[in-house]
This record gives C-alpha cells, sequence and structure tokens, in this order.
C-alpha cells in the first residue's frame, strides 16, 4: 500500500472520525440504557410480579425474533404518530437501539442472578436483608462480574449493528465509510480500512472479555 | 408460652411436590440452651432449621421467637429473621466483599448502625475468634477453616438472641473442623442459645443439653443427651449412633 493509496483515508479523516463517534455514542448510550432496562426487566420475570412478568416476557421474545432493521424503521415512524411530532432520526434510532438491546440484556442479566448460589440469597434473607437490598449489595455485584465477558462481547456486535443507521439516512462509521469510497472511487482502500478498524475495536472487546473472565474466576 | 421459651416450632410441615420432607415438627427451646439435631442425610435436618427462621417457606405448622410469630413474609418477618443468627455449611461469604464488609454489611443496612460502630465491634469479634489480622482480606484468600469462623462473627455482629447452624463443619477438611468446633463451644459456654444440625458427636455429648433425633423428615425422639447417648428410645436412633460412632 503506498501513500496515495491513503489518501482517500486521510482526506476525509474529519467526516470519518465523525461517522466513527456516532458509532461510539450510539454503542455506549445502547449498552447503559440496555443494560438499566435489561436489568429492570430481568428482576421483573425473576421475581415474577404479577400481570408484568408475561409482558416482560412477551417484549424480551418479541423483540429478539424481530431484525434490528426492522426496530429502527418502526420507531422512526412510530415514534412521531405516537407523540405528534417527529423527533428526529437520531433520537428515534437512540431509542430503537435501547428497547432493543434491553432485550437482549436482559437475558444476560437474568443468567447472571440465576448464577448466584442459592446459599448467597439465603445467607442475605438469615441476615435480613430486603429482596431490592440483596439484589443491590450481593446479587448484582457477583452477577455484573460474572456477565461482564458476555456483556462487553454484546458490546461489541452492538457497535457492528449501528451500521444499520444508514436505513433513516445516518452516517454512523460505516456509512461514511461507503460514502467516501464512492466519491473517491476507492472501494477497496476504504473498505479494507473499515474491515480493519472494525476488526481492531472487536479484539480490543475480546482482549477486555478475556480479562474480565480471568478476573472474575480468580477472585 | 412463657419467657424462658426462646424458640418454638408447632406442627411444621413441608413438602417439595408429593414428597413430604418435614412431617409435624415440633420443638421448644429454651433461653440459653444448646439443641444438636442430628440424623441420616435427607432426615430434614437442614431444611428444618432454615425453616425456623424461614428462609425456607414451609406449608403448615407455626414458628415463634421469643414469643412473636414469624410471618411468611415481609418486612415483619425479616426484622424477626435477623434476630436469629444463622451459619451455613457452605460460608455462603460474599465473595466480592473483604472480611470487615462481610461482617459489617448487615449491621449497617439492616439495623442502620454508623459504621464506624458496626466496624468497632466487628474488629473485637474478629479478634475474639483469632482472625483480627485477617479484616481486609477478601473469603478466597482464607482457610475453609478462617471462613466459617468469619460466617459465625457476621452473625453475631448482629447482636442475635439465637444461633442456627447448618452442618457448619460438613464441608470442611478434618483440620479444620476443631478451630471451628472451638469457637462454636465457647459460644455455648457464654449462654448462647444455639440450634446445631450436625454429625459431629462429640461436639453433641460436650455441648449439647439436647439431642433432637430426626429421620425421613419426622422428629423422632428428643432426649437429654446423656440419655440420648447411653440408650437412645427408637431403634432408629439407635442403628444411627452405632453406625456413627464406629468411625
Amino acid at each position: 500500500m503506498s501513500a496515495s493509496d491513503l489518501a482517500p483515508i486521510t482526506n476525509s479523516l474529519p467526516f470519518l472520525l465523525q461517522g466513527l463517534g456516532l458509532s461510539v455514542l450510539l454503542t455506549a448510550i445502547a449498552m447503559v440504557g440496555g443494560i438499566v432496562l435489561g436489568l429492570v426487566i430481568a428482576l421483573v420475570r425473576l421475581t415474577r410480579v404479577p400481570v408484568l412478568a408475561p409482558f416482560a416476557a412477551l417484549y424480551v421474545n418479541g423483540f429478539r425474533a424481530v431484525p434490528l432493521i426492522l426496530v429502527i424503521f418502526w420507531f422512526y415512524f412510530l415514534v412521531p404518530l405516537l407523540l405528534g411530532r417527529s423527533v428526529g432520526a437520531l433520537y428515534s434510532v437512540l431509542i430503537a437501539f435501547v428497547m432493543f438491546e434491553g432485550a437482549y440484556y436482559s437475558e444476560i442479566m437474568r443468567a447472571g442472578l440465576q448464577s448466584v448460589r442459592v446459599g448467597q440469597w439465603q445467607a442475605a434473607k438469615a441476615l435480613g436483608l430486603g429482596y431490592l437490598q440483596t439484589v443491590r449489595l450481593i446479587a448484582l455485584p457477583q452477577a455484573l462480574r460474572n456477565m461482564a465477558p458476555l456483556m462487553v462481547t454484546q458490546g461489541v456486535i452492538l457497535f457492528q449493528d449501528t451500521a444499520l443507521v444508514y436505513v433513516v439516512s445516518l452516517h454512523d462509521f460505516m456509512t461514511s465509510v461507503s460514502i467516501v469510497a464512492n466519491n473517491t472511487s476507492s472501494p477497496v482502500e476504504m473498505y479494507v480500512f473499515a474491515a480493519l478498524v472494525y476488526l481492531a475495536i472487536c479484539q480490543v472487546g475480546n482482549a477486555l472479555a478475556g480479562r474480565l473472565k480471568r478476573a472474575s474466576r480468580t477472585a | 408460652m412463657t419467657s424462658h421459651e426462646m424458640i418454638k416450632v408447632e406442627g411444621l410441615s413441608k413438602s417439595f411436590g408429593p414428597l413430604e420432607v418435614l412431617k409435624e415438627c415440633s420443638l421448644t427451646v429454651r433461653r440459653g440452651e444448646v439443641v444438636v439435631i442430628c440424623g441420616p442425610s435427607g432426615s430434614g435436618k437442614s431444611t428444618l432449621v432454615k425453616c425456623i427462621n424461614g428462609i425456607e417457606e414451609f406449608e403448615r405448622g407455626q414458628v415463634w421467637i421469643e414469643g412473636e410469630a414469624l410471618p411468611s413474609r415481609g418486612r415483619a418477618a425479616a426484622r424477626l429473621r435477623a434476630r436469629v443468627g444463622m451459619v451455613f455449611q457452605h460460608f455462603e461469604l460474599y465473595p466480592h466483599l473483604t472480611v470487615l464488609e462481610n461482617i459489617c454489611l448487615a449491621p449497617v443496612h439492616v439495623l442502620k448502625r454508623p459504621r464506624t460502630e458496626a466496624a468497632a465491634k466487628a474488629r473485637a469479634l474478629l479478634a475474639r475468634v483469632g482472625l483480627a489480622d485477617k479484616e481486609a482480606a477478601y473469603p478466597a484468600q482464607l482457610s475453609g477453616g478462617q471462613q466459617q469462623r468469619i460466617a459465625i462473627v457476621r452473625a453475631l455482629a448482629m447482636d442475635p438472641v439465637a444461633m442456627l447452624f447448618d452442618e457448619p463443619t460438613s464441608a470442611l477438611d478434618p483440620e479444620m473442623i476443631g478451630e471451628v468446633l472451638a469457637v462454636m463451644l465457647e459460644l455455648a459456654r457464654d449462654g448462647m442459645t444455639m440450634i446445631v444440625v450436625t454429625h459431629e458427636m462429640g461436639f453433641a455429648k460436650s455441648a449439647a443439653d439436647r439431642v433432637v433425633f430426626m429421620d425421613k423428615g419426622a422428629i423422632v425422639e428428643i432426649d437429654e443427651t446423656q440419655a440420648f447417648f447411653a440408650a437412645p428410645r427408637s431403634d432408629r436412633a439407635r442403628l444411627f449412633l452405632s453406625r456413627i460412632l464406629a468411625h
């Protein structure tokens, strides 16, 4: 690869970084929002809250049954209908991602909370701790530690999925790459570059997940 | 109910589906009394002690602690439960917390004691069981015997009126059993009301006031300790003793 091959990349770096910024922002918000929403859903299901629990199960199974791209379309067209005004592509996509990831993270959180031994819950109960206190002080810290590698892996998948926002005309990293590829007639360079960036982010994620896995085993 | 009755269990029954694990169990433990529950495995001993502080639910029967009926759920149940300490077979220390945090957790979050006060009490108790230097350690860094002594301290930090032990030495290597039993013996001598599920007949002989023998979910007999070891009344208890003492 010569220096001139890199020209399309270096020349449009600010544009590409802007795309990368959106991808990172979407990933971060969808991860945090998804984990919080997922925790609430998992608790509703685990404690079998009357009426709500079946709805939570329906929610999770529903979102996991449809492709993310469909959810993005839904919220893009549905939210303006519900609110009576448009909230813009970015906000509708953020809502879609958080709702969608909430379904996946709820399954991870549920497995995490269930991975905490019965004896730990019993010991907390014997000491007079209430259910929510036990979740907060005992079960959640252990569940998060057990599930951290899975949560990171889900985050890496989520980062890749941000490429789907092109359907509502947002410029994420992938979309920016393909715009530059078209404008500069350098598809090979640009798509190799994009693949390398994804690979690098995936490797960082895997390394982090592996480290968290080892940490949770030794602790 | 008279004031010297610390724990009273009446007609306690529990099933897992069609399997009856506890059948009409009744037992009264006086203040300061040490009662050992023994019997073959699967006889319902562990389930019985876990029902006494309500961490396992039961279908029929009633438990009273210091004359107060234990509700099946809710805040009142949690409050009453917190007055009875419990020690588990597998310690159940919290792996993500240090020794000191393990001990202070419930005093701070349940009894709402100031942290400094809870920590001071925890340190005093740790010193009593010879583990003052371990307050910053995590459970995984400690031996089984040390973990179990800390689990006892964690229960004592709540100022319990009685203590329940569910096979406290069964998961320990033989050379660590002694250090845990020593702490329990000292507690017994100090007048703690204790219900102990154990196979350690040596502990029963030296510390127990009475022995409860269970089999197949039922209390078969309750005897004064000497009488139990000298001449158990039921054939099943006699057979159990001959087997366990033959070792």
